[in-house]
């Protein structure tokens, strides 16, 4: 990679590059890895040299669709981008052999999204997706694949179009789903007597039938993840190319520092990491403050039980969480930033690591970066991984090469933070949003979400749902649909129980609040939070009383110890609920638990100790029963429930 | 420059104070004390303990009074029902993880966990005991951990490491388990601590106290075989009082030699007479470095062992520095074991040594190295600090407050009032000066240059440039262990530069404000208590008829009779000790 010396010259070079017309794009994140997208990205890089194929195979981050792992994008000149999932070493051989070498789609494994065409362009049908998406009964897609294969049999078609079976559509409980490739027209609630009508209307005569359309739109608006699974997080020129550095580069060729900090108040963006504080102005104090010196740290300290936003979008873009550090940096006039990565992330400290020696190779990194006279770098710092270490005065002492205990606040490290000198501390989700809120403006950006919490959130939805996944949806879209309409709802489907946001510092939010806006306000208003985005769902055979103690067990241990209320007052709690779970509970011991939790949340140093009670709060409000029958059924009553957790979990397991 | 003032309202009354003050500070101001187990006066605050939150109206959180800014216009309640509930909660939450051990405490009557839970009320359990099973530390003479009286309230692991430079004491592991502990989890003997004990005296719970030992003490005394003396240090004598109600700095030096006689110590010496006769040495020592050129420059002042200890560690590039006359207390005893032993007739062997110090490491030095034992015995036998000699008194059931004078013995007895300034921050230095002055200009200072109030004051490091015969000497003074390493870089720096030395006179003590806040001293030490032992020490100078210690005429006996002159062969074998580099961790 050259060095660019002036805007104007990375302008140039981004518009000489030209995007690769066939390519396989192979999702190489921790998740892919683990399911072997490693031995994919070989087998296909191997096939495509052996049958000299004129494709591009390369390595991308992921899109999040961790149900599907490994995922595979395959683009063709002329076709449709289609992803696979599920694919294991024959499906990577048939994607080379099949799809790449005859045109020909592979059955069971395509993830098709819920896509809104109206209309078809000018080139005919060549395949046809269809997929079972009702709830009720068994899967009928091979009855369907049969009718329809039929009725392509006795028309006129020629060539006859291939009926494929979807491995995912993107769209739930509307039965027979039907997707035309290439142009995309997708039709739900599809009925046998509708498929002759599809293949004489659509196919033969080019013709939308607009009844059977799909009416909602995809919820899902990609920002923060936009180039996940697009862009090889190891090449600057290809993040280049698909449009990074682009926020910098017209920062740097004419904004000013309070320019960025308007803009940013204007898209309302707040802080991702989970308190919501609005980053504008964390920036703007952070500016004010007469110093020497000031200083940027990027939060990657991903620490939420099941959540692994940061961990993607680190490992799938780097590069953006990196322009986003250095935008910071630009704003509040600091000069030295790190990245507070947990050593358990070992990927993503690479690809972190390589953005930077990367980005300072090209000049966006170091001494008077594209010729503005504005210098910034930035450095790696591991985390031991402790869940404390996320708290910003924790964080900061353990940078300094302290025990990762958190400070009183005041004062903010806004005033006082790394080495004493004025910080701003931003989440990696925050940052990754900085560059397309200056792209697009922060008006474009404002307007999603609410009117208090703008913008789009990533969620982790893992748990007893169909699809655990991914999901960036702007603020406002309700819990229920992220778990219907996106993630197809609770496995085997049985009875969603609640869900729990937050992680340890959340709470849950049973079924009948599911309905309710996701935002700041809303969450914090049902008794938990919204927190760094992990969603965890739960079905009627979970207890609360579990639940609880799962959460408060993370707590405990994740306790710095510094001040009594947290160190002694988890504790102390975890020995209550035990002793309920045991079914040696008491009805004093329900008040002796609102009396701790009470004390934590006033009394506790930082977050981690204030927020601790709110998974132990939330079920006691709304589940109190399910501790009532613990203390009431006593022990007999206690082993039947964990011998049917237990088999549950054997189960889900 | 003039501060901003910040209005705001507590508990209904208004204040007005200046930016940066506490919500707690400013509560004292309306006569307002907000309960805490943590926070202390010496120590910047850490939040640690939970007891001291505060309702700010229009906020839904409680910030801590003792780390919270107050802010123009916050109304503050710092006491109401709801407040008391949450705080009985932490203290209950507290008191779960504690031993219910009080009556057999160091601590019993005198712990700040005690007092909380006696002004709340805590008559039954809260919840369920949890006590780790962790064995006492005694590894290390001068004091001893108790790691299970532990209420992890971080003074220790501060005073260790930010106010003493030390790091002997850290935290381990985390959450339930977290316990504070020698770094590295290894035996304090083992590890860099310098036995100062400020540990101990900022500890609010029974946790770190000092090795008592009391009971070797009754034991001699009860000894027909032993014949028991004693010796009292200059800052016992403005800090004893406390233990029996009386203001801090208040001088009780005549009551505690009657006492002592009713103990039944059969002479009592001051330690005050040897720190005259410390300063013969050391004002001759510099004189002969200074003026003659005989030995390296600057002279550092040695007769703190917390600091002889934490030099040994850290600093033993300075060793030749460093004035080899013995610290007063044990040039005491190798005076009481052999001149007293020989003009009393009494056989050494015999004879028993008690010191009364205000510090823990002095329990230390009475077997740093073999020169303390010159006399051909342990020079001095035991230490008790201010606190175990207090506990002493007690158990005695000697009435002390209403107890009359008494007087010392005749030898070893009397003092000048530059003896009883070493007791505070700058009086070794300034005693020092006074001599030296005399030594070289054969006459003393006139009186209204005795007092040098430039080395006097709690600033942790003093500078200053006094005149002898036209001499300019550059003196440091640093106190609390954290300020000494600032003055010697400076030292440092200039050495390697080879420029001109910053300083001539270094005097170091390990605890602020010097020994009369040293960690054997009793309870309840901050800044007001430390200016007023201070104060004390000074009026007993400046009300001595005699204030230089070459002039105390028991002094110049000691010489006339006994040692011949300052730095004599045998003043250098009975008075004079060496160093040498130690390891700062033995694992």
């Amino acid at each position: 990679m050259k060095k660019f010396t002036s805007c104007s010259d990375l302008a140039k070079y981004r518009t000489e590059q030209k995007l690769a017309v066939s390519e396989v794009r192979v999702g190489l994140d921790t998740g892919g890895l683990a399911a072997g997208a490693g031995e994919i990205l070989g087998i296909i890089k191997e096939g495509v040299a052996e049958a000299d194929l004129p494709v591009v195979v390369r390595r991308t981050g992921s899109l999040g669709l961790a149900y599907a792992d490994p995922v595979v994008v395959v683009k063709q000149e002329g076709g449709p981008e289609l992803m696979y999932g599920e694919v294991d070493s024959g499906v990577a051989q048939r994607i080379v052999s099949d799809h790449l070498g005859k045109g020909e789609l592979i059955q069971d494994h395509v993830i098709a999204t819920r896509n809104r065409a109206t209309e078809f362009d000018d080139r005919p049908t060549t395949a046809i997706l269809i997929k079972d998406t009702g709830v009720n009964g068994g899967d009928r897609s091979k009855f369907f694949q049969a009718s329809f294969e039929q009725e392509v049999e006795i028309s006129t078609l020629d060539p006859k179009v291939p009926i494929l079976r979807a491995l995912d559509m993107g769209i739930y409980d509307e039965g027979l789903c039907v997707q035309l490739l290439p142009s995309g027209v997708t039709y739900s609630n599809v009925l046998s007597p509708d498929i002759r009508r599809i293949i004489s209307e659509s196919l033969q005569n080019g013709r939308v039938i607009d009844e059977l359309l799909v009416k909602d739109p995809d919820p899902q608006v990609r920002i923060v993840l936009r180039r996940c699974g697009q862009v090889d997080p190891e090449n600057l020129g290809d993040v280049l190319a698909h449009g990074g550095y682009a926020a910098l580069e017209s920062v740097l060729s004419g904004m000013s520092p309070d320019d960025v900090i308007e803009e940013m108040k204007t898209a309302g963006l707040r802080g991702r990491g989970g308190a919501g504080f609005p980053t504008w102005r964390k920036w703007k104090l952070t500016r004010e403050v007469e110093a020497d010196q000031r200083y940027v740290i990027c939060n990657a300290d991903e620490g939420d039980p099941g959540a692994f936003m940061d961990r993607s979008v680190l490992e799938g873009d780097p590069h953006a969480v990196l322009e986003g550090l250095i935008l910071a940096a630009y704003s509040i006039g600091a000069s030295k930033g790190y990245f507070y990565i947990r050593a358990e992330y070992p990927l993503a400290v690479a690809r972190i690591r390589r953005a930077i020696q990367e980005a300072r190779v090209a000049g966006l990194l170091g001494d008077n970066i594209l010729g503005s006279g504005f210098s910034f770098d930035a450095k790696v710092r591991l985390g031991a991984g402790a869940f404390v270490c996320g708290e910003e005065t924790a964080l900061i002492a353990s940078i300094e090469g302290k025990r990762g205990s958190p400070s009183p606040r005041p004062p903010y490290p806004s005033v006082r933070g790394l080495w004493g000198k004025p910080t701003s501390i931003n989440n990696v989700e925050t940052l990754a949003a900085v560059s397309p809120i200056i792209e697009n403006g922060g008006e474009w950006y404002a307007g999603y979400g609410t009117e208090q919490s703008r913008g789009t959130k990533v969620f982790a939805v893992t748990g007893k749902v169909k699809n655990a996944q991914l999901v960036e949806i702007p603020m406002g879209v309700s819990i229920r649909t992220i778990v219907y309409d996106i993630c197809g709802g609770v496995l085997d489907d049985e009875d969603i129980k609640a869900v729990q946001t937050g992680g340890p510092s959340g709470g849950v939010i049973p079924e009948k609040h599911l309905d309710t806006e996701i935002s700041y306000e809303s969450l914090s208003e049902l008794g938990s939070i919204m927190g760094s985005g992990g969603m965890l769902v739960m079905d009627e055979y979970d207890s609360m009383v579990d639940v609880a103690r799962f959460y408060l067990k993370f707590s405990v241990e994740e306790s710095c110890g510094k001040c009594a209320p947290c160190r002694v007052g988890g504790y102390q709690m975890q020995q209550l609920l035990d002793k309920i779970f045991r079914g040696r509970g008491k009805v004093e011991d329900l008040g002796s638990l609102r009396k701790i939790c009470r004390a934590m949340q006033t009394a506790s140093l930082c977050g981690l100790g204030q927020t601790a009670p709110n998974p132990v709060l939330s079920t006691l409000r709304y589940f109190e029963d399910e501790y009532q029958a613990f203390i009431e059924g006593g022990s007999a009553y206690a082993r039947k429930m964990r011998k049917q957790l237990a088999e549950a979990g054997e189960q889900a397991g | 420059m003039i501060q901003r003032m910040i209005k705001a309202t507590i508990n209904g009354f208004a204040v007005s104070v200046p930016a940066g003050t506490t919500i707690y500070e400013a509560a004292l101001g309306v006569h307002t004390k907000v309960p805490t187990l943590c926070k202390h006066d010496d120590l910047d605050p850490t939040g640690a303990c939970g007891m001291c939150v505060v309702k700010v109206a229009g906020s839904g959180k409680m910030p801590r009074a003792c780390t919270t800014p107050i802010e123009d216009g916050m109304d503050i309640i710092t006491h109401d029902g709801e407040l008391n509930e949450i705080r009985r909660t932490v203290l209950e939450l507290i008191l779960s993880t504690h031993p219910n051990e009080c009556q057999t405490c160091g601590r019993n009557g005198d712990c700040e966990l005690q007092t909380l839970a006696g002004e709340f009320g805590i008559r039954e359990e809260g919840f369920k005991r949890m006590i780790k099973d962790i064995p006492s530390d005694h590894s290390n003479g001068s004091i001893v951990i108790d790691f299970v009286k532990c209420i992890k309230c971080g003074r220790c692991v501060q005073v260790c490491q930010e106010m003493q430079d030390v790091s002997a004491l850290s935290f381990l592991q985390r959450g339930i388990d977290t316990r504070m502990a020698p770094a590295g989890d290894i035996l304090l003997a083992d590890s860099p601590c310098i036995k100062c004990g400020q540990c101990a005296a900022h500890c609010p719970t029974g946790a770190i106290v000092e090795n008592d030992e009391t009971s070797t003490v009754w034991a001699a005394l009860r000894d027909p075989e032993k014949y028991c003396t004693v010796q009292i240090a200059p800052s016992v004598r403005v800090a004893l009082g406390e233990e029996f109600g009386y203001e801090p700095g208040t001088n009780l030096t005549k009551k505690i030699y009657q006492v002592a006689r009713r103990l039944g110590f059969k002479a009592v010496f001051d330690t005050n007479f040897s720190a005259d006769l410390t300063i013969m040495e050391e004002a001759t020592e510099f004189v002969q470095r200074f003026v003659h050129g005989k030995g390296p420059l600057p002279l550092i002042t040695s007769c703190c062992p917390a600091w002889t200890d934490y030099m040994e560690k850290y600093h033993h590039d300075f060793l030749d520095n460093f004035s080899t006359a013995k610290s007063p207390q044990q040039m005491l005893g190798v005076m009481a074991k052999t001149y007293y032993c020989e003009q009393m007739g009494i056989d050494p062997a015999t004879h028993y040594q008690v010191s009364i110090m205000p510090c823990t490491a002095k329990k230390y030095e009475l077997e740093r190295t073999d020169e303390m034992f010159a006399s051909g015995h342990q020079d001095v036998d035991v230490v008790l600090t201010t606190r175990e000699f207090a506990r002493m008194i007690k158990q005695s059931g000697i009435d002390f407050i209403n107890l009359p004078d008494g007087e010392s013995d005749s030898i070893l007895g009397d003092y000048s009032g530059a003896g009883t300034i070493f007791g505070a921050t700058g009086g070794v230095m300034e005693a020092a000066v006074r001599t030296a002055y005399y030594f070289v200009t054969g006459e003393n200072m006139p009186d209204e240059a005795i007092n040098i109030q430039p080395v006097r004051g709690l600033k942790g490091v003093k500078e200053a440039e006094l005149e002898i015969a036209g001499n300019k000497i550059r003196v440091a003074v640093a106190h609390g262990m954290a300020n000494v390493g600032k003055v010697l870089n400076r030292v440092r720096k200039a050495r390697e530069a080879g420029e001109e030395l910053p300083y001539h006179f270094i005097e170091v003590m390990a605890c602020p404000g010097g020994c009369i806040g040293g960690g054997g001293q009793p309870y309840g030490i901050n800044d007001e208590v430390r200016r007023k032992r201070i104060t004390g020490l000074y009026e007993d100078d400046r009300d001595r008829l005699l204030r230089c210690s070459h002039d105390n005429p028991e002094i110049q006996r000691v010489y006339a009779e006994f040692l011949g002159a300052p730095l004599s062969e045998r003043a250098h074998k009975l008075l004079h000790v060496t160093y040498k580099a130690r390891q700062v961790y033995l694992k």
